[in-house]
């Protein structure tokens, strides 16, 4: 009897869990696979072929910007690690109290609020007639209104803002388990600051990184709205293309294709970074 | 903390400048967007022409405030019903899963629990064309099949909320799940002793202790319904909720009447914000 009510209860719950995996993530996916190895031979006629993948490898504007998307989202990831991890030990070892905690809030907040704001406000700090424009005139270091937008430097700034939280939150939480009496441990022993960060800050925080840099790349690599604003028209992002393909070209076929391969290369750093590291996912996903 | 460790002086005093520098450079984007809102020019960008309310309140061409202009005002009721959709199946299902992960074993959970996390590694973009992929196969099936138009199958607020929902629910699971972890189920099996029934039992006991965490996953739910971009972009028909219509103006170029609700949103996103934290953090 008491088994029987269970069992109902495991199915109703386990119910709205399947309906949404299955309808939301499984089939919506493995639909898009199938129409990304469709090739469109006449008006509504169909033939299964790799051709959308071919089109892919043919045209070097596309795997260039794969690349490119690729490249630029690595750099990115380096970037806000190399920016983002003195501000993390800053705030998990040398404060406390109420001052770790305001300084952990103030780099919450930024993050929610929406990207497009984020966004905006950085157009207005780098356009001709924006504030840094002005202010390099006010300083009398530069003769005429200059151009900071539209720039590959511009996307890297953006994509750095964008996504250091979700480096600083897993560092923060990584460098706060490790005990402070190790590195004065170190220290006692006549090691030196580097050799203390290398020996003994950074193994221990090394969970911490990994799923920073994940969370970091595949953001960058999805990214839409930081490429389209800030690296203006001839900047090329594949989230772009795909976009594009889809909305400009209406060529779902080839879209579902290019949707794929991101989907692929993002799996695929996340598989690497997780294997290289031992870990799982469930655990590196629970940290961010 | 960290003390006694002798550090030189300059090492700690450029350390601090870093830090300092880290922190302007954080607030610079949003204290910017946020000062233009006042400006008194048709553009966000210097010259500041001086000090005005004209982009919250104006009422004459190009002087039209927020509070007057009404395609930003629908796209914010929009963005507001997607989001009260999306957070309430989110937090339903998100509920139904911490049960279903925390109390229950079964054959297969692990695996259930991985494919449970994939929505959080899949880019928010591909969420969107799958699913628009997918709805369109389906609508042109049922429609040749029946003869009948499935419009809701196309692009549309509908596909909206369920593109938002189908990685939302991720975030609501894993913050119900938290607290669920943290209950005595002793509780629960006191009240069974004392005659409850085991629906009742969870009614009066167990739902109870997990009201903040459900509430804070209907907060963090809304904040990432309403700032959401890449999956709607993907799925919005002709309603375009506020980040859609924001974005659009962005790109023709616009008054500072963005710079006036992305005000708005950042005072009310760091408001909810912190609630959901505060919920969070509650008898912890």
């Amino acid at each position: 009897m008491a088994t029987d009510r269970s069992k109902l209860a495991f199915w109703l719950l386990l119910a709205p869990c399947l309906i949404w995996l299955v309808t939301l993530i499984i089939l919506p996916h493995v639909g898009m696979f199938l129409v990304s190895l469709r090739e469109k031979v006449g008006v509504r006629e169909y033939e299964t072929s790799f051709a959308n993948y071919a089109v892919f490898l043919n045209e070097p504007l596309y795997w260039n910007t794969f690349a490119r998307t690729a490249y630029m989202s690595i750099a990115a990831t380096i970037l806000t690690l190399l920016i983002g991890f003195p501000i993390s030990y800053y705030i998990a070892k040398l404060t406390r109290g109420r001052t770790k905690t305001t300084s952990f809030l103030m780099c919450l907040i930024p993050f929610w609020v929406s990207e497009l704001v984020r966004t905006f406000g950085w157009m207005i700090l780098l356009r001709e007639t924006g504030v840094f424009s002005n202010f390099l005139q006010y300083l009398g270091l530069v003769n005429g209104p200059i151009e900071m937008l539209y720039n590959d430097a511009a996307i890297m700034t953006g994509l750095v803002y964008t996504s250091m939280l979700f480096m600083v939150v897993p560092l923060v939480t990584t460098l706060d388990s490790l005990d402070d009496s190790l590195i004065e441990a170190g220290y006692d022993l006549g090691a030196s600051g580097f050799a203390i960060l290398r020996e003994i800050v950074i193994p221990h925080a090394m969970p911490g990184i990994v799923s920073g840099c994940i969370v970091v790349f595949m953001l960058s690599l999805g990214n839409y709205l930081t490429p389209i604003l800030l690296g203006g028209k001839d900047s090329l992002w594949f989230t772009g293309l795909i976009y594009s393909q889809f909305i400009t070209r209406f060529n779902w076929e080839l879209g579902s294709a290019f949707g794929f391969l991101l989907l692929g290369l993002s799996s695929l750093i996340v598989f690497v970074g997780l294997k290289l590291t031992g870990q799982s996912l469930g655990k590196t996903m629970a940290q961010s | 903390m960290i003390t006694g460790i002798p550090q030189s002086r300059a090492f700690k005093w450029s350390y601090r400048a870093y830090v300092t520098l880290f922190f302007i450079y954080l607030a610079l984007p949003l204290a910017t967007v946020c000062a233009f809102a006042f400006n008194d020019s048709v553009f966000p960008s210097l010259p500041w022409e001086g000090f005005t309310l004209d982009w919250f309140f104006g009422t004459d061409a190009p002087y039209i405030g927020v509070f007057h202009e009404s395609p930003i005002l629908r796209s914010l009721v929009t963005s507001g019903v997607v989001a009260f959709w999306v957070s309430v199946l989110a937090v339903f299902v998100g509920t139904c899963n911490a049960f279903l992960f925390v109390r229950h074993e079964f054959r297969g959970k692990a695996i259930l629990y991985v494919l449970m996390l994939l929505p959080l590694i899949i880019p928010g973009i591909i969420l969107g064309i799958s699913i628009l992929v997918f709805s369109s196969t389906v609508a042109n099936f049922l429609e040749d099949a029946t003869g009948l138009w499935f419009d809701r199958l196309r692009p549309g607020l509908i596909l909206v909320v369920l593109g938002q929902f189908s990685f939302i629910t991720t975030f609501a699971t894993l913050v119900i799940s938290a607290r669920l972890q943290k209950f005595d189920p002793s509780l629960e099996e006191a009240a069974l002793n004392l005659g409850a029934t085991h629906w009742g039992a969870v009614r009066a006991v167990t739902l109870p202790f997990l009201y903040p965490a459900m509430v804070a996953a209907g907060v963090v739910a809304v904040l990432m319904s309403f700032e959401n971009f890449n999956t709607t972009l993907m799925l919005v028909g002709s309603d375009a909720p506020l980040t859609i219509t924001m974005f659009d103006r962005l790109k023709l170029g616009s008054t500072p009447v963005l710079n006036a609700v992305s005000l708005l949103l950042i005072v009310v996103s760091a408001l909810l914000g912190l609630a959901s934290l505060l919920l969070q953090k509650r008898d912890d």
